[in-house]
C-alpha cells in the first residue's frame, strides 16, 4: 500500500499512477485544455467557493446527516454509520457535482449544458441545476433506459430540459454516453459537458471527484463531533464509475487506518457473462477519453454490462479507481443482484431507510467483511430508492414471506 | 519517413488535380467486402483510401458510420481478420491506403504488432483520431517512422495557431483539417466561417500538406473545398451509397467516383 494525498494522487496531465489522461479527438481539445487549465483555480476562487457553499447548504440541504444505524448495527456486530446521501435534494449524491459543474460553467461563459444519464439520477440533478440557473440543458439517455426510469424522464422534462434517446450501440448508459460526447463536439464553443461520474477525460475524474469529496470532509467532522472518533475503521461505498465513492474515499485515502471497500455490480455473478464488475472482469483500455479498466473483447470491442441497478451497468470505471485497485488501496468487491436484494429489503425493513439499488450493493458487504466487532463502518447511502420500486416490487412478495 | 511512402508520392504527383479519398467501413456491407471495394474504388479513379477499423464506441462519428461498424463488428470484422484480407491489398492495388480507427482497438491489438502487420499489408498511413498527438510523441513516433507509417493527425477550426505548428512538427504525409466543429456526417453547402478557417491554413505555410475531411457530402462541397486544399475525403456519403445498393455497388461506384471527378476545378 502506498502512501497517497490529495496532491500526489494525480499528475499534471491526469493520470493516477498509468490510468487516465485525456483520449479525445481533436474536436474537442480545446474545450478539455480550457477546463485542465481552470478547473482548480476558478474552485478556489473565494467567491466560487461562496457561493458553491451556500447553493449546497440551502439548495441542496448539506451538510447531510451521518446516522448510526442501530438496529443494523446490532445485526452485523459492527458500529453502522450511514451518510445519508440520499438525503440531498433529488435523492442522491449526484448534486453535489452537478451544483458545482454550473457554477464553473457559469464562470467559462457557457450557456448551454450537455449531460448523459443511466437511471437519470444525473439527468434529474443536471436539469435541476440547469432550471436553477436559467441555462438550457440537453440530457442523453439510452432509449432502453428512459423506458425503465420513466418517472426520471418526466422529472427532468418538468423542469425544462429536453431528454434525447440514445438509440444507438445497446441503448443504455455507454451509448448516452457517446451521444453526450458527440454533442459536444458539434457545440464546443457555447456548451458544458456535465459528466456524472468520476469518468472521461482529465480533469473530470479529478473535479468531479474533488466536487463529491465534501461527503468523507463532511464525515470527518461529524465523526469526531457526534462519536468522538478521529477516522472509522472502514469506508463502504458502491462502485459504477466510481463518483459517490471517490467523495466517501477521498479525505480518507492518506489516512491508512481507514480500510475502504468498495462495491462492484457482479449482476448474475462474475464468471456468468452478465455483470458489471470491472475492476474484477476489466483489461487495460480506452473507453470515453481515458486509459482504464474496461470490460471488453480481446479485439478491443466493449462489451455491454449487466446489473439489476442501472447506475451501476457501465462497461468501464474511473482511473482513479482503476489506479487505487492496482495499488491496493481500496478493496474491490463484487456483489450480485441477490446481495444487493437482500440489504435493501435489510435497511428497509431495520432502519426505515429504502436505499438505491447501487446503494445496496455497497450495504450488501456488511455481512461479507471480517472485522473487528465494535468496529466502526461509514456506508456512503449514495441515494434513495423510490426510482428503484418497481424493481423491488417483484421481490416483495418472496422477503414478505421469508420475514413472516 | 522514407520519400517512397505512397502517400507522399501521390500528393506531389497529384499536379493540378485535387486527390480524392474515399473512406469505408471494413466488413462492410458484408464482411468478404473490404478488399472488392477497395478495388473497384481504386479502378474507379479515386486516389486514396482510408479503410475503417470498426469500434463499439465511435465517439466522432455520425449515424451513418455508427452503422456501418456496428454491422461489420456483428459481421464478425475483427482486427485479425482485416489483416487477412488486407494481404492480397498489394500488388492488386498501388494506390495509398491508410487505416482509420480508435485507439482502443488497436492498444489491444498491440502497438508494435499492429506496425508491423500494417508494414507487412503494405498500409502506408494511420488516422486514429482519440490518440492525442503527445501521447504519440511520446510513445510510438519513433515506431511509426521506422515502419515508414503516417500517422495523419487531425486539426479543426478550434485548433490554435501554436498546436498547428507542432501537429505539423509531427505530422508525415498529410494533416486532416476536419472542416467544421461537428461529427462526421455532417452536410454543406460550405459556410463563410468554413472558407475562412481554409485560408487561415493556407496561410500557415504548413510543411504538410492538408486534405480537408468531415462534411464533404456532394461534389460541389468537394469542388469548393478542394480549392482550399490538396484534397478532400469523402466517407459518409459514400457509406450511403453502399447502403443503397448492398448488393449491387459494383455498379454504381464507377459513377459515383466520377460525379465527385468530374466536377472539381483543377486548382
Amino acid at each position: 500500500m502506498s502512501t497517497l494525498s490529495e496532491s500526489t494522487l494525480i499528475d499534471a496531465e491526469g493520470y493516477y499512477g498509468t490510468f487516465g489522461g485525456a483520449f479525445v479527438p481533436e474536436m474537442l481539445y480545446a474545450n478539455i485544455v480550457e477546463l485542465q487549465a481552470c478547473y482548480l483555480s476558478i474552485m478556489a476562487e473565494p467567491s466560487f467557493e461562496a457561493e458553491l457553499e451556500i447553493l449546497l447548504r440551502d439548495f441542496v440541504g448539506r451538510p447531510t446527516p451521518l446516522f448510526e444505524a442501530k438496529r443494523l448495527s446490532a445485526r452485523h456486530g459492527y458500529q453502522v454509520l450511514l451518510k445519508r446521501e440520499d438525503l440531498c435534494h433529488t435523492g442522491a449524491h449526484k448534486v453535489n457535482n452537478t451544483v458545482g459543474q454550473i457554477l464553473l460553467a457559469k464562470r467559462l461563459g457557457k450557456r448551454k449544458i450537455v449531460a448523459e444519464t443511466g437511471a437519470g439520477q444525473h439527468g434529474v440533478a443536471t436539469a435541476t441545476v440547469c432550471a436553477l440557473m436559467g441555462m438550457d440543458c440537453i440530457v442523453y439517455m439510452g432509449e432502453v433506459d428512459m423506458a425503465r426510469q420513466q418517472p426520471n424522464v418526466d422529472r427532468m422534462r418538468m423542469m425544462g430540459a429536453k431528454v434525447v434517446p440514445a438509440t444507438s450501440g445497446s441503448k443504455t448508459l455507454k451509448d448516452a454516453t457517446n451521444e453526450a460526447m458527440r454533442h459536444w463536439i458539434n457545440h464546443p464553443a457555447d456548451t458544458h459537458y456535465i459528466i456524472g461520474s468520476a469518468v472521461g477525460p482529465h480533469p473530470y475524474p479529478d473535479m468531479v471527484a474533488r466536487f463529491q469529496s465534501i461527503i468523507s470532509s463532511e464525515c470527518q467532522r461529524q465523526l469526531i463531533a457526534q462519536f468522538g472518533l478521529e477516522h472509522p475503521d472502514a469506508v463502504l461505498a458502491c462502485v459504477g464509475g466510481g463518483s459517490n465513492a471517490a467523495g466517501a474515499f477521498y479525505h480518507y485515502l492518506s489516512d491508512e487506518r481507514v480500510m475502504l471497500f468498495g462495491a462492484e455490480a457482479a449482476g448474475l455473478g462474475v464468471e456468468t457473462g452478465h455483470t458489471a464488475a470491472t475492476l474484477n472482469l476489466g483489461t487495460n483500455g480506452v473507453l470515453h477519453g481515458a486509459m482504464s479498466k474496461i470490460i471488453q473483447t480481446a479485439d478491443g470491442q466493449v462489451i455491454e454490462p449487466y446489473s439489476i441497478s442501472a447506475g451501476l451497468d457501465y462497461p468501464g470505471i474511473g482511473p482513479m479507481h482503476a489506479y487505487l485497485h492496482e495499488i491496493e488501496r481500496v478493496v474491490y468487491i463484487p456483489v450480485t443482484d441477490q446481495q444487493a436484494l437482500d440489504a435493501g429489503f435489510e435497511l428497509s425493513r431495520l432502519e426505515g431507510i429504502i436505499p438505491a439499488l447501487e446503494t445496496a450493493h455497497a450495504l450488501a458487504l456488511l455481512p461479507t467483511l471480517d472485522l473487528p466487532h465494535g468496529s466502526t463502518i461509514i456506508v456512503c447511502l449514495s441515494g434513495r430508492g423510490d426510482k428503484d420500486l418497481m424493481t423491488y416490487t417483484k421481490y416483495l412478495d418472496q422477503y414478505t414471506q421469508s420475514a413472516n | 519517413m522514407t520519400a517512397t511512402n505512397r502517400i507522399n508520392i501521390r500528393i506531389n504527383q497529384r499536379g493540378q488535380n485535387p486527390l480524392l479519398s474515399v473512406f469505408f467501413t471494413a466488413g462492410f456491407p458484408a464482411l468478404g467486402d473490404t478488399l472488392p471495394i477497395a478495388e473497384a474504388l481504386a479502378a474507379a479513379g479515386v486516389d486514396m483510401l482510408e479503410i475503417g477499423m470498426p469500434y463499439s464506441d465511435p465517439i466522432a462519428d455520425g449515424p451513418v458510420i455508427q452503422h456501418s461498424s456496428e454491422v461489420a463488428l456483428r459481421n464478425g470484422m475483427t482486427m485479425e481478420l482485416l489483416f487477412a484480407q488486407l494481404a492480397d491489398l498489394r500488388p492488386k492495388i498501388n494506390i495509398p491506403v491508410l487505416l482509420m480507427g480508435y485507439y482502443n482497438p488497436v492498444f489491444q491489438y498491440g502497438l508494435e504488432r499492429f506496425v508491423r502487420q500494417c508494414q507487412a499489408v503494405g498500409i502506408d498511413g494511420l488516422i486514429i483520431p482519440d490518440l492525442p498527438p503527445q501521447v504519440y510523441e511520446r510513445h510510438f513516433a519513433n515506431l511509426f517512422e521506422e515502419a515508414g507509417l503516417a500517422n495523419i493527425f487531425l486539426i479543426c477550426p478550434q485548433t490554435s495557431d501554436e498546436r498547428i505548428r507542432y501537429i505539423d512538427s509531427l505530422s508525415r504525409g498529410f494533416i486532416y483539417a476536419v472542416s467544421s466543429a461537428s461529427i462526421t456526417g455532417g452536410s454543406g453547402p460550405i459556410t463563410d466561417t468554413q472558407t475562412a478557417y481554409f485560408e487561415r491554413l493556407n496561410g500557415f505555410k504548413l510543411r504538410s500538406p492538408h486534405v480537408i475531411g468531415f462534411g464533404i457530402s456532394d461534389a460541389t462541397f468537394f469542388q469548393q473545398a478542394t480549392k482550399y486544399a490538396a484534397g478532400a475525403i469523402v466517407g459518409t456519403a459514400f457509406i450511403n451509397l453502399l447502403n443503397s445498393h448492398p448488393q449491387h455497388y459494383q455498379d454504381h461506384i464507377g459513377s459515383f467516383v466520377q460525379s465527385l471527378k468530374e466536377q472539381a476545378i483543377p486548382n
